[in-house]
C-alpha cells in the first residue's frame, strides 16, 4: 500500500522547514497591538532629555543649569561633573576606546551629548533643555579625515595625548586609532610590480546611517528595596547590555533584567549602548523612580551609530586575460570622535579582509587606518556583516575597472576568475575559508534569464541615439554568522548563540533564544526549524527571545548571525530532544533505539508496520513513563559555537536608464538570484530581500550625511535623509540556488543583508555603466538625479542645439 | 521636536478670527498646521498663542461663479485634487496639487496656509500667479482684493497686512484656447521642489496672445519669468523659440543651495521644468 501521500500530508502539516508559513509576529503589528519601548509607562516614571553641543568641536567653558533647575517640574541636572565621582563620565565603546557619556571639558562634534536633564514629563524636559545655558569656546574643526594625520591638524582626543598605544596597534599621530593589515605586503607588491596591467581606483562610501522606523530608547526601573534593575531598551544584543551594565554599575548580573521589546527595525543602529541608555540607567539608581528616554529623528540621525564612511582604493594585477594576480586594499576609516565601532574585539575593520570576494586571488594586502574625526561616533554594520558591504563594495568597483580597463565584458571577467565550484572548500589568501558555493551556474542563470546579451545590444544602440542606460552587476559573497569563538568575540565574551527547547508534557513547545527578532520574523521561522526537527506543528510552538531574565545568554542579533548560530543552535537543542525520546520510544515499544527509525512525527519500529510513538506520546511519557534511570522532562539547551562563518552570495543584476536633462535616474529592471544555502521560509527570505534591496537602493541613490567645514550635519531630518517610500521603490525580481552550507546543522546561511552588501554596488556598477563609453570608471554614491546631472553637465552631454 | 508652550484659541467666523488676531499679541492663524507645526516643533517659530480656524465653515468649499472659481482658504489639498469644479475647469491646480508633499500632509494642508506661508518652495504661490488669481483679503478694516502679482514679496514675506486673513482664492476657468502645464522635479515623495514651473497659455489660434511662466523655489518667493514670457507673447511657438525662453528662465532663478542642488543644478531644473510645461500647456491649447 502507498501511504507516501499520507506521510506528505504529516509532513506538511507541521509547517516545517521549506515552508512558507504566514509570519506570527505580523497579527500584532498590523492590528497596532506592537508593544515598543516607548510604549511602556510606569508609574511616577519620570523623562530625560539631551543638552547638545551646537558645535562640533569646543571647550566647554561653563554649564549653568539654575534657570533649569528653577522650572517647575524639574528635578534633575546632570553633567559629566555629577557623573566623575560614580565614574560614569566616561564609558568603554565595543572597540577598546573610551566615550564621553556626557562630555568633559570638551565637545567633539555636533549635537554631542552635554548635558540631561531628568523632569516630570517630555514636554517640561524638552522646555529645560533650554534653559541650560552652556558657554563654549570654539576650536578648530576636523572633517576631512584626509587631514586628520596632517602635522597642523588640530587635536581631537586630549585624553589620548600620549598614550600611542592603541587598543589594535602603535598609533602614529594624536588622531589616529589603528593600523590594521593583512595579507602578505611584499609578496603583493612585487606581483604588482611585474603585472602584465594594473589598475587602480579610488572611491568614497559615504557615512550613512541605518535610520530604523524606531528610534532608540529605554526605560531604566531601579528597584531600590530590592536593588534590582530592570531596563527596557532598544537593543539588538540584550544580554550583552546586561554584562556591561553590571561592568559599569557593579549592581550583580544576576539583579539586572535587560528586556527587549518590539523593535521597530534595527540595521546596526541598535547594537551600541548608548549615553542616553547610560544616563537614564544613573537617574534611576539616584532618583529611585523610573527613567524613560527616547530619542527624536534628529537625535537618532545625528547620534546614535551611523555606518561606513570609508575612503578606499582598489588595485589588482592581472594578466592580459584579465585573470588577478594580485589584490591590494587601502582604507582610511573615519571613526569619528570615539572609535565606537561595533566589531568583532580582534578586528578594528571588522571583516574588511572579506574583500577578495568571489574570485581566486593569489595574493593579497590589505591596510587600514582608522582616524579621529569631529563627528559622531559609530561605525556599526548597517545590515550588513561587520564591514562585508564596504569590502564588496571595493572589490566589485575594481573588478568592473579593470574589465573596463581590458575591453572584457564584465560578466565575462567575472568568469574567468570565479572560485570554481570544484575549489571548495575554498581558502582565500586572505584567512577566510569559503564554505560553499556554485557562483558560475548562478552567474549564467541570471544572464539568461535578462537575456544579457540582447540588453548589451540595445545599449548599443541607444548610445549611438546619445541615450543613457547602464547595466550593472555584482557577483558577491558575503561572510555572515559570526562566529567562531577562536577568533570572534565582543568584549572577551565569545560569538556563539544560544537556545533553549521545552516540550511540555502535551507536546506544545516553548523555545528561548539569545538573539532577538527586529523584523526578521524569528518567532514564525526558529518554530519552523524545531518542527522539522521534533515532528511538532510550528502552531504549537512559542518563540520567546528579548529577556534576559528568561533567554538563554546569546549576542544577539545582527550581522545575518540569527540563523547561522541561533538557528544552528535551535536545531542541535532539538535534535538533543530527539535523542533523549528516541530512548523514551524503544523503552516504550519494548525494542532497542537502534531498531527505530524517525519518520516526520514519529519513531516507528523498523520492519514493523504499526508498532510506532509519535513525539506527542513520547512528551507525555517523558512525564510519566521514563526509561529506570532516566531524568523525567524533555528539554535541551544548545550554546552552538560554529565552526566557521557561512558565505551565502548572489549575483544581481540592474538595468536603468538616465534621464539627461534632469539626472533621474530610472531603474528598469532589477534581477536578484540570492543562494543562502537551505531555506527555512521562502516567504520571509523574499520579504528580506525586498526589504534590503530597498535599503540598498536608498544607500546607492540617495542616503547620505553630508558635513559643512564647521562639521554641522547638514541633513539630518527626512526631508533630506533618504528612505524610500513604495513610490520610489523599484520592482524586484528575485531567483535563487541551493548550495547549502557543509558545516551548518541545516545547511542554512543566513540572507536578510546579501541584499543591502549585494545591491550597492550593482547600483553604482549600472550608473558607471551608463557612462562607460565616455571612459567614466567609476562615481561615488549617492547617484542622486543632481550628482548624475553634474556628470551629464560635466561631459556636455545636455547640450542643445 | 516638541513646541515651546502656547495657548490655543478656536476661532468661531472670521470676524472672531480677526477679533482675536488683535486681542492676543504675536498671535498665528493654524490652517492645516503643516508649515506652522513643523517650524514650531523645530523652535524656529514660538508664538504664544494660536488662533485655530478648522472650525470656519465659510473658509471651505469650491464653487464656480460665472468664469471665476472661488475657492476657500481653507480648502484641502486633497479637496482641490478631488474637486470636479477644478478638474473639469482648472486642470493646472489639480495637478499641482498632486505634487504637493504626501498624502497625510495634503489631507490637512490647505492651500490658503500654501500661499500665505511664504515658503519659496511652497507650489501653491507660483500656480496663483500662472493663473493670474485675484486673493480675498478680510482685515480690521474689512475686505479687500489683492491680484496675486505683487503679493508674494520675499521669504516669509508677502502683502498680509496686520491681522489679516487669506479668506478666498479666485482663479479663472480654463477656456478653448488656453492650456496648462505643471512640471515639479522633487527627490522622492514628500519633498519640496528642486524647481517647479507652472506655466499657462492662450493661444489666438496658432499664435500665442499671452504666457504666464512661473517658477517654484528658485528665489526668495513664487516668481514671473517675464523676459522668457516675452520671448514667446505674440508668436507661434516653436523648438527654437522655447529654448530662448529657457535660457531666459535659467538667467531669472536667484536660488538659494542647499542639498537639493547648487545655484547652477537649480538653474537648469528651472529652465527643463519650464521647457516642459510651456509643451505640455501648447499642447493642451491646442486642444
Ligand atoms: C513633509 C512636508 C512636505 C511638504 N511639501 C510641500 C510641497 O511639496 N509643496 C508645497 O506647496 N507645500 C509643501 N508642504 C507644506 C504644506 O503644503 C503646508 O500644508 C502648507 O505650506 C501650509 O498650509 P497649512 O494649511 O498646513 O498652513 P499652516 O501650517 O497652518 O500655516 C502656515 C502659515 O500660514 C498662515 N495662515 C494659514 N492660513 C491662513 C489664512 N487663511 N490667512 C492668513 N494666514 C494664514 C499661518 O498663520 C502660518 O503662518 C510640505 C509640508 C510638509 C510637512
Amino acid at each position: 500500500m502507498d501511504n507516501t501521500a499520507e506521510v506528505q500530508d504529516r509532513e506538511d502539516s507541521l509547517k516545517g522547514v521549506g515552508c512558507s508559513r504566514k509570519r506570527k509576529e505580523d497579527a500584532r503589528f498590523v492590528q497596532g497591538t506592537g508593544r515598543y519601548t516607548d510604549d511602556l509607562k510606569l508609574p511616577g516614571m519620570l523623562f530625560a532629555d539631551m543638552v547638545r553641543s551646537p558645535y562640533a568641536h569646543a571647550r566647554i567653558k561653563s554649564i549653568n543649569k539654575e534657570k533649569a533647575l528653577a522650572l517647575p517640574g524639574v528635578h534633575a541636572v546632570l553633567t559629566a561633573e555629577d557623573l566623575k565621582p560614580l565614574n560614569l563620565h566616561w564609558m568603554p565603546t565595543l572597540a577598546g576606546d573610551v566615550q564621553a557619556v556626557l562630555a568633559d571639558e570638551k565637545v567633539h562634534f555636533q549635537y554631542q551629548e552635554v548635558a540631561v536633564v531628568i523632569a516630570d514629563d517630555r514636554y517640561i524636559a524638552a522646555d529645560a533643555i533650554e534653559l541650560v545655558e552652556v558657554e563654549y569656546e570654539e576650536l578648530e574643526v576636523l572633517v576631512d579625515a584626509h587631514r586628520a594625520m596632517d602635522d597642523d591638524a588640530p587635536i581631537l582626543r586630549e585624553d589620548l595625548v600620549g598614550k600611542m598605544d592603541g587598543a589594535h596597534s602603535t598609533r602614529v599621530h594624536n588622531n589616529h586609532i589603528f593600523n590594521w593589515q593583512a595579507g602578505e605586503k611584499e609578496a603583493t607588491d612585487r606581483v604588482f610590480e611585474q603585472a602584465e596591467v594594473t589598475v587602480k581606483q579610488d572611491m568614497y562610501y559615504p557615512r550613512v546611517h541605518p535610520c530604523p522606523m524606531e528610534t532608540c530608547g529605554c526605560v531604566a526601573s531601579f528597584d531600590k528595596i530590592n536593588e534590582h534593575l530592570t531596563v527596557h531598551l532598544t537593543s539588538q544584543a540584550p544580554h550583552i547590555v546586561r554584562t556591561v551594565v553590571s561592568m559599569l554599575s557593579g549592581i550583580p548580573e544576576s539583579r539586572i533584567r535587560i528586556v527587549s521589546p518590539d523593535i521597530g527595525g534595527g540595521f546596526g543602529n541598535k547594537v551600541g549602548i548608548y549615553p542616553g541608555y547610560v544616563v537614564s540607567i544613573v537617574a534611576s539608581i539616584v532618583l529611585g523612580v523610573p527613567v524613560k528616554w527616547v530619542e527624536d529623528r534628529m537625535e537618532n540621525i545625528s547620534t546614535t551609530a551611523f555606518a561606513r564612511d570609508y575612503h578606499m582604493t582598489g588595485e589588482i594585477a592581472a594578466d592580459k586575460e584579465g585573470r588577478i594576480k594580485a589584490l591590494r586594499v587601502n582604507v582610511l576609516a573615519d571613526h569619528g570622535a570615539f572609535d565606537a565601532c561595533a566589531d568583532p574585539s580582534k578586528f578594528p575593520a571588522g571583516l574588511m579582509h572579506i574583500c577578495t570576494g568571489s574570485y581566486d586571488v593569489p595574493v593579497a594586502h590589505l591596510n587600514v587606518d582608522g582616524v579621529y574625526t569631529n563627528k559622531a561616533p559609530g561605525g556599526v554594520a548597517y545590515r550588513c556583516s561587520f564591514r562585508v558591504t564596504e569590502a564588496v563594495y571595493v572589490i566589485e568597483r575594481t573588478m568592473d575597472v579593470l574589465a573596463q580597463k581590458l575591453g572584457i565584458d564584465k560578466a565575462e571577467i567575472r568568469r574567468r576568475n570565479f572560485v570554481k565550484v570544484e575549489q571548495f572548500p575554498y581558502k582565500t589568501c586572505l584567512g577566510w575559508e569559503l564554505d560553499s558555493g556554485d557562483y558560475h551556474t548562478a552567474l549564467e542563470k541570471v544572464l539568461n534569464a535578462v537575456d544579457y546579451d540582447a540588453l548589451r545590444k540595445e545599449q548599443q544602440e541607444k548610445r549611438t541615439q546619445g541615450e543613457l542606460m547602464g547595466i550593472g552587476l555584482c557577483t558577491f559573497t558575503e561572510i555572515v554568522g559570526a562566529g567562531p569563538s577562536r577568533n570572534c568575540d565582543i568584549l572577551g565574551v565569545g560569538m556563539f548563540d544560544s537556545a533553549e527547547i521545552r516540550v511540555h508534557p502535551t507536546g506544545s513547545v516553548m523555545a528561548r533564544m539569545g538573539t532577538i527578532t527586529q523584523g526578521q520574523g524569528h518567532q514564525t521561522t526558529y518554530a519552523q526549524i524545531i518542527a522539522s526537527e521534533l515532528g511538532i506543528s510550528s502552531d504549537e510552538i512559542s518563540i520567546e527571545e528579548g529577556d534576559t531574565d528568561t533567554a538563554p545568554y546569546g549576542l544577539g542579533t545582527y550581522g545575518s548571525r540569527s540563523t547561522p548560530v541561533g538557528g544552528a543552535a535551535t536545531a542541535v537543542a532539538a535534535r538533543k530532544i530527539r535523542a533523549k525520546a528516541q530512548k523514551i520510544a524503544a523503552h516504550l515499544l519494548e525494542v532497542s533505539e537502534n531498531d527505530l527509525e524517525w519518520e516526520v512525527d514519529r519513531f516507528k519500529v523498523k520492519g514493523v508496520p504499526g508498532q510506532e510513538k509519535t513525539m506527542k506520546e513520547v512528551a507525555w511519557a517523558a512525564y510519566n513513563n521514563v526509561p529506570e534511570g532516566m531524568e523525567p522532562g524533555l528539554e535541551a539547551v544548545d550554546y552552538y559555537d560554529p565552526p566557521n562563518f557561512t558565505y551565502p552570495f548572489g549575483i544581481y543584476l540592474c538595468v536603468l536608464d538616465i534621464d539627461k536633462s534632469t539626472g533621474e535616474t530610472k531603474v528598469r529592471r532589477f534581477y536578484a538570484l540570492d543562494d543562502c544555502g537551505t531555506r527555512i521560509n521562502p516567504m520571509i527570505i523574499e520579504g528580506q530581500i525586498h526589504g534590503g534591496l530597498t535599503e540598498g537602493f536608498a544607500v546607492a541613490m540617495g542616503q547620505e550625511m553630508p558635513f559643512d567645514e564647521q562639521g554641522n550635519l547638514l541633513g539630518n531630518t527626512l526631508m533630506d535623509y533618504f528612505v524610500p517610500t513604495f513610490v520610489e521603490t523599484p520592482h524586484w525580481e528575485t531567483d535563487y540556488t541551493v548550495t547549502p552550507s557543509p558545516h551548518h546543522p541545516l545547511g542554512a546561511k543566513g540572507v536578510a543583508e546579501s541584499p543591502h552588501v549585494g545591491s550597492i554596488p550593482c547600483f553604482t556598477s549600472a550608473i558607471v555603466d551608463a557612462f562607460a563609453h565616455l571612459d567614466v570608471t567609476h562615481m561615488d554614491m549617492p547617484h542622486s538625479a543632481y550628482r548624475v546631472w553634474q556628470k551629464v553637465h560635466e561631459l556636455g552631454l545636455d547640450k542643445r542645439a | 521636536m516638541i513646541p515651546s508652550e502656547f495657548e490655543y484659541h478656536k476661532a468661531t467666523s472670521i470676524q472672531d478670527a480677526i477679533a482675536q488676531l488683535g486681542a492676543h499679541e504675536d498671535a498665528k492663524l493654524l490652517a492645516g498646521g503643516h508649515s506652522l507645526l513643523p517650524m514650531m516643533k523645530l523652535r524656529f517659530a514660538e508664538p504664544p498663542h494660536l488662533i485655530d480656524i478648522n472650525g470656519i465653515e465659510e473658509l471651505r468649499g469650491i464653487r464656480l461663479e460665472g468664469d471665476t472659481i472661488c475657492i476657500g482658504a481653507m480648502t484641502t489639498e486633497n479637496e482641490l485634487i478631488h474637486s470636479e469644479i477644478l478638474q473639469q475647469h482648472c486642470p493646472l491646480l489639480v495637478e499641482a496639487a498632486r505634487l504637493v508633499a504626501d498624502p497625510q500632509v495634503r489631507n490637512r494642508g490647505t492651500i490658503g496656509g500654501d500661499v500665505a506661508h511664504g515658503d519659496p518652495g511652497n507650489d501653491h504661490p507660483a500656480v496663483m500667479l500662472a493663473l493670474d488669481a485675484t486673493f480675498v483679503l478680510h482685515g480690521p478694516g474689512g475686505e479687500r482684493q489683492q491680484a496675486a502679482n505683487g503679493f508674494f514679496l520675499g521669504t516669509y514675506w508677502n502683502d498680509l497686512q496686520e491681522h489679516e486673513i487669506l479668506v478666498e482664492l479666485r482663479v479663472p476657468v480654463i477656456k478653448k484656447g488656453v492650456g496648462h502645464g505643471y512640471s515639479k522635479l522633487k527627490r522622492k515623495t514628500g519633498d519640496y521642489a528642486v524647481a517647479g514651473s507652472p506655466v499657462v497659455i492662450e493661444l489666438d489660434g496658432e499664435v500665442c496672445r499671452d504666457i504666464r511662466i512661473a517658477l517654484t523655489n528658485v528665489a526668495p518667493m513664487a516668481i514671473r519669468a517675464e523676459a522668457a514670457e516675452n520671448i514667446l507673447r505674440g508668436k507661434v511657438i516653436d523648438d527654437a523659440l522655447i529654448e530662448q525662453a529657457a535660457a531666459e528662465v535659467l538667467a531669472a532663478c536667484d536660488p538659494a543651495e542647499d542639498l537639493r542642488g547648487d545655484v547652477l543644478y537649480k538653474s537648469h531644473m528651472a529652465a527643463e521644468m519650464a521647457r516642459r510645461s510651456i509643451r505640455a500647456a501648447l499642447l493642451q491649447a491646442r486642444g
